[in-house]
């Protein structure tokens, strides 16, 4: 199961890691054993505080968020999940264009993200010899190291001019019939927020993805080898239907990053709370706008709102996480490595 | 036959060589992210901006000397809040965390680690910002904390697992007790993953900017005491990127610059640490 296992253990017993079983308890002496009973009782206790620390943590956040909102919940009740107008002169708060905004640029990125992440994932593990594989995974894995403020950055100075000059009206010229890729296109849209959410939910992905295809067991690949099959035949006929659960999951992790990610967006979307079938428009992510507006919020419901976007940012995202693990889980292992995700 | 056995040989091909495409454009972003950050932040980069306080709008010059001395405070505040209970968290799971205690910490941890930055800023902005009326490094700290906590538990964790059960059945068999064992046996042992894991963290919370908008605010001056706000890089960053003066924009290149290179030089010595903590387990 884990690593543990695989060290040598003492002439071959196999030490229960269910339990701490240790033989300090069959120490003859009771006076002895009492005390060092006493002491591993108060270690083993703090440690649990300390642990039950996190948790609480956890749980104070929803809490917090909860209370903090509950003005705004109880004025708009279920209207601000689906109410389209954010208007904070007027006191009017409806979420929508804010979740729309959040799903559609966390989708699109997934869109451009996941057929280069897979690819990249299967480069890695069947293509790649180890002096490229090496380096290169470091290479991807940086990408997740630059911190969202440098993504927005970059994304400011350089992606949406060329997004402006480039791909705006090379997509309006070939897909201008689609209402997506209508009317002016100023380079700060949800267009670009999607591009540049695509570039850092890719390392999460493809690493995920890459421990998922290293899962699938060898007598898949070569039953399908033994039967004629070529690489691709093999990958796409054995690795990849093997794989899938694990992949998906990878996939809905990296819908969890895109979903939660807020500096870089808010430095290239425009941040107007609108809702727009073009992709050239501006527009807003729930995160974006907490991070535009909540310094800002003169009165107390415009912050309770806030509040309010937050928590469903909160619940979204958690659902979304917690699903992505069992399914990576199930194919993988829980022992699967994602750190850092 | 022979044919379809032709066609076959090209997918393959054709497939082979979309993955090695694929890889590229991975990797072209990386590139062009690297190039333009040198390009346009050595540039920018002179003496001044380590030693000087961000001037006034208009003023050409000065530097963001008190934001990188703010960086620095905010994470040794939440490494002083998170640290702690990071370990002691991971201790826990590798130690005793088999029953169901363990699992919902485990569970709890990684919620966590996906819960976004910015929510956990308006958890710190209401639990200290607010009672304690205004934004302060304080709260800062605290809520990069809590983006630390759940990344140097888990890797605690998984450090302390690689420690072979003999070592611990040693030290038992020659009379010390388990907790004794733990703290002089394993976690020394396991010391240099730990600080692996604890450097990690520092390198994510390093770059974190939305928690730190409406704890830590920023600020254009040196720092005045942990009750009130604090510049950093993240935030100077942003706030100086969004701005419409060039001089600003010139300094947001050379700041990313110099926080890039502080991530990078902290990830890779982790590399190097993890490098040689293999070679001595072997």
């Amino acid at each position: 199961m884990d690593r543990r296992e695989e060290a040598p253990l003492a002439n071959g017993v196999r030490s229960e890691s269910a339990e701490l079983k240790w033989p300090v308890t069959s120490v003859s002496a009771p006076r002895i054993q009492k005390r060092l009973n006493l002491g591993d009782w108060m270690f083993r206790n703090l440690a649990a505080l300390f642990a039950l620390l996190l948790v609480c943590v956890l749980g104070s956040i929803v809490l917090v968020l909860l209370l903090e909102s509950w003005g705004s919940i109880r004025t708009f009740g279920w209207g601000f999940l689906i109410g389209s107008k954010w208007d904070p002169v007027f006191k009017e708060f409806g979420a929508l264009p804010f979740i729309y905004g959040t799903l559609v640029s966390s989708f699109l990125a997934l869109l451009q993200a996941v057929p280069l992440s897979i690819g990249t994932a299967l480069f890695l593990s069947e293509l790649a010899p180890n002096w490229v594989r090496a380096p290169v995974s470091f290479l991807v894995e940086l990408l997740a190291t630059i911190p969202s403020v440098i993504y927005g950055l970059w994304g400011i100075f350089v992606l949406i001019p060329w997004a402006r000059t480039y791909v705006g009206p090379a997509l309006s010229t070939t897909l201008g019939f689609l209402p997506f890729f209508q009317g002016p296109n100023y380079g700060v849209s949800m267009l670009t927020a999607s591009m540049i959410l695509a570039v850092m939910v890719v390392p999460y992905v493809t690493s995920v993805t890459f421990e998922v295809i290293q899962a699938v067991p060898t007598a898949q690949r070569e039953a399908a080898l033994a039967l004629g099959a070529t690489k691709w035949e093999m990958l796409r006929m054995a690795v990849l239907p093997y794989g899938r659960t694990g992949i998906i999951g990878a996939v809905i992790l990296g819908l969890g990053r895109a979903i939660g990610e807020t500096m870089a967006v808010t430095m290239v979307i425009g941040n107007r709370a609108d809702i727009s079938t073009s992709l050239f428009a501006p527009g807003a992510t729930m995160a974006s706008v907490i991070a535009n507006e909540f310094a800002e919020a003169t009165y107390d419901l415009y912050v309770q709102a806030l509040v309010e976007v937050g928590l469903v940012l909160l619940i979204i995202t958690v659902f979304v996480n917690a699903l992505a693990r069992l399914l990576v889980w199930t194919v993988a292992g829980p022992q699967t490595n994602m750190r850092g995700v | 036959m022979n044919a379809n056995y032709h066609r076959r040989r090209i997918v393959n091909v054709l497939a082979q060589g979309g993955m090695v495409a694929c890889t590229v454009a991975v990797l072209v972003p990386l590139v062009l992210i690297f190039s333009y950050l040198l390009l346009k932040g050595f540039g920018s980069l002179n003496l001044a901006f380590f030693t000087h306080l961000p001037k006034p709008v208009g003023e050409p010059g000065g530097g963001m000397a008190n934001a990188i001395v703010g960086t620095i405070i905010l994470i040794a505040l939440a490494s002083v809040v998170g640290l702690p209970i990071g370990v002691a968290t991971g201790v826990y799971l590798a130690e005793y965390g088999h029953g169901r205690l363990g699992w919902i910490v485990r569970f709890s941890a990684d919620v966590l680690n996906g819960v976004p930055s910015i929510v956990i800023g308006i958890y710190a902005y209401t639990l200290l910002v607010l009672p304690m009326k205004g934004f302060s490094a304080y709260a800062g700290g605290c809520a990069l904390a809590v983006i630390m906590l759940p990344i140097v538990a888990r890797t605690t964790e998984e450090m302390l697992k690689l420690v072979p059960n003999s070592l611990r059945e040693g030290a038992l068999a020659l009379g010390v007790p388990a907790w004794r064992t733990t703290l002089l046996v394993v976690i020394r042992t396991a010391r240099a993953g730990i600080i692996t894991g604890i450097m990690l963290a520092v390198a994510r919370i390093a770059g974190e900017t939305a928690p730190l908008l409406f704890t830590a605010f920023g600020s254009q001056f040196w720092h005045q005491g942990l009750s009130q706000p604090i510049a950093s890089l993240p935030v100077q960053i942003y706030t100086y990127a969004i701005s419409p003066f060039d001089d600003w924009h010139r300094q947001a290149w050379a700041g990313a610059l110099v926080l890039l290179t502080l991530i990078f030089l902290t990830s890779l010595s982790v590399r190097l640490l993890t490098r040689g903590r293999v070679h001595t387990a072997r």
